[in-house]
């Protein structure tokens, strides 16, 4: 019981004590008067009820988007709903978090580093892509605030040639790829770093990225959305469920007659033509070379792993404990004669420097295996994008490439069908007659 | 091609297992999320211990000015009078002139509490974040002037741009319930 005084104490003396452990140049003061502390200042980060708030429009807006995009068929509402995304999710949330950049968080969240997924962050990655399993794109369509920008902008749509828009869209698994193993080594976010968009939300940042947007927005003018069709790495896991979705995107209520004004009307490539009559080949020939590319996956899978597996030590250098091990390393050997901020920081905390290439080693070997990863993924979707090439599917009439489709709605008031039973006129502008 | 009504496609079947397994995923992960229990919302914050008051806080910032501000502990202070976070290394004269001064906005505002004390308060306002204060005071004194992300101004970039850039890899990602990283940890306020 004679402890209880010395626990008092000890507690009253407890800041005291906390400072103890540090070495201060100059002892606190003793003011003769009492004195009072002014008051460091710690104002609180955003409630986290505003996060969930986020969550609920977010999935308000993916309803919304699913239902004028499905049911009512409305591309006026459609780009009224694409308007507000953009100044909520863009300018007023300033991008942050969106669905697109939480993929790393997922990814960090798995790697071996010590970190837990926000619930807000995880909502954000997950409904979109429960969305797409069963509405297709809706995401895409009119809730992205980065698709917003593009999908508002584009005034005059070029059509990009099949191959070279079949060749480009394999870019984003590439971007998704790197920025899945970036993040799961807890280097860095590159989807978030090069977000092209994000400095039009914030009205500044970073020149280089400045101007990289400037540029990206001037090539939606005339290209649509090449960020969405050829970047963006959670459009491409959106596009791999979308096919499968319960309820699909249709250009027309009625019966198609061929008449390719959809495929005019639509910028993104995603209506394909009816093929011509199927010339009967050999089917032994046909099944030969599809078994063939099938048998070739596992190898694409291998090569492909082990090549970018070589190129792991180089993809290592994002990561900062690698570049300063690098840089210790040179300071050791005389090569580095000026301390860098990296090195002088690291000096000041006072730890051997085998402990930088311990941390470097550590950050290496995460990055041996992550590159088989990365890799064997990059020759999975080559393999499986030369699979589905070889397998000749027959089209009587313009179809959507669902994995594609962003749901923008301008197809459907384009078919004259639609029109001549008066189903969407009233979304229709008024001027064309022809 | 030909969809009979009520008959189940190999395409249909297909689909239905994918949407299936893929509902499946996501209450998976929903549940690991939250049963978790710490999935809680983190920012961005400065571990004093690390910085060395580089002044990158000051222009890598995606807000201008930046949503770093140097804050004052004063607990920790020494309340010098030759303050090394006020005045510079080389003073011309002992007067208080801006050519004195380190802060180049005017920012630290030097008042004498009695002989020989003086406080120091940053005029949060005029801060922006260039850390030049915190260099002197890391140098010389009692290291009480401290680099902080605030957070009424902090966007919380899922990738912080500072963060990216600093030296001293001092940024981390904190709970947003115990939202700063001051040397000295107060005790039940947070």
């Amino acid at each position: 019981m004679n402890s209880l005084p010395l626990l008092v104490t000890a507690l009253l003396a407890a800041p005291r004590h906390l400072l103890a452990e540090e070495q201060f140049n100059f002892p606190p003061p003793e003011f003769s008067r009492p004195y009072v502390f002014p008051d460091t200042p710690t104002p609180a980060p955003r409630p986290e009820w505003l996060g969930v708030a986020d969550v609920v429009v977010l999935a308000v807006a993916l309803a919304l988007a699913a239902y004028f995009g499905l049911r009512t068929r409305s591309r006026r509402h459609l780009v009224v709903l694409t308007g507000f995304s953009l100044l909520y999710f863009g300018f007023y949330k300033k991008g942050c978090v969106c669905a697109v950049g939480a993929v790393q968080n997922v990814a960090m969240a798995l790697g071996p580093e010590q970190y837990a997924l926000p619930l807000v962050v995880g909502l954000f990655f997950i409904l979109p892509l429960v969305f797409a399993l069963f509405w297709g794109r809706a995401f895409c369509s009119s809730v992205c605030p980065l698709g917003a920008v593009q999908e508002l902008v584009l005034l005059r749509p070029l059509k990009v040639p099949v191959w070279l828009n079949s060749a480009l869209a394999l870019l984003p698994a590439l971007y998704l790829g790197l920025g899945v193993l970036f993040a799961a080594a807890g280097s860095t976010f590159i989807i978030c770093r090069y977000d092209p968009f994000v400095q039009v939300f914030r009205f500044g940042g970073g020149t280089l990225m400045v101007f990289i947007g400037i540029a990206v927005i001037l090539l939606s003018v005339v290209v649509g959305r090449p960020y969405c069709r050829y970047a963006c790495p959670y459009g491409f896991l959106l596009g791999l469920l979308s096919p499968f979705s319960r309820e699909k995107v249709r250009i027309t209520t009625g019966d198609c007659i061929n008449c390719h004004l959809c495929a005019d009307a639509c910028p993104y490539g995603a209506i394909q033509p009816p093929t011509p009559a199927p010339q009967y080949l050999p089917r032994a020939a046909e099944r030969k070379r599809l078994g063939l590319l099938i048998a070739l996956l596992p190898v694409l899978v291998i090569v492909g792993g082990g090549l970018v597996r070589l190129a792991s030590p180089l993809l290592a250098r994002a990561d900062y404990r690698v570049r300063l091990a690098a840089q210790v390393w040179q300071e050791e050997q005389g090569k580095l004669t000026d301390p860098t901020d990296e090195t002088e920081a690291f000096a000041k905390r006072g730890v051997p420097t085998s402990d930088a290439y311990v941390a470097a080693l550590q950050v290496h070997r995460r990055y041996a295996t992550g590159s088989w990863f990365l890799g064997g993924w990059l020759g999975l979707v080559l393999g499986l994008r030369l699979v589905s090439g070889s397998v000749r599917r027959h089209r009587s009439i313009y179809q959507i490439n669902q994995s594609a489709c962003v749901v923008c709605g301008r197809c459907y008031h384009y078919c004259p069908l639609d029109r001549q039973r008066g189903l969407s006129l009233t979304d229709a502008p008024q001027e064309d007659q022809s | 091609m030909a969809d009979e009504p009520g008959k189940l496609t190999r395409r249909e079947l297909i689909a239905r297992g994918v949407r299936g397994a893929g509902l499946l995923c996501a209450a998976g992960g929903l549940g690991a999320l939250v049963t978790r229990g710490q999935a809680e919302n983190l920012v961005w914050q400065i571990d004093p211990k690390k910085c060395i008051a580089c002044g990158k806080c000051a222009t890598e910032c995606v807000l201008n000015p930046s949503a770093v501000k140097c804050v004052h502990e004063h607990e920790i202070c020494g309340y010098c009078e030759l303050c090394f976070g006020y005045y510079v290394d080389q003073r011309l004269d002992d007067q208080e002139t801006a050519e004195n001064r380190r802060c180049p906005t005017d920012a630290i505002r030097r008042a004498p509490v009695e002989d020989p004390y003086y406080q120091y308060i940053i005029e949060e306002d005029k801060c922006i974040g260039c850390a030049l204060c915190v260099e002197g005071c890391q140098q010389f004194g009692n290291g009480s002037l401290i680099m902080q992300v605030r957070h009424d101004r902090c966007l919380n970039c899922n990738q912080c741009a500072i963060a990216s850039a600093c030296p001293a890899d001092a940024f981390r990602r904190v709970p947003a319930s115990d939202p700063y990283l001051l040397r000295l940890k107060k005790q039940g306020n947070a």
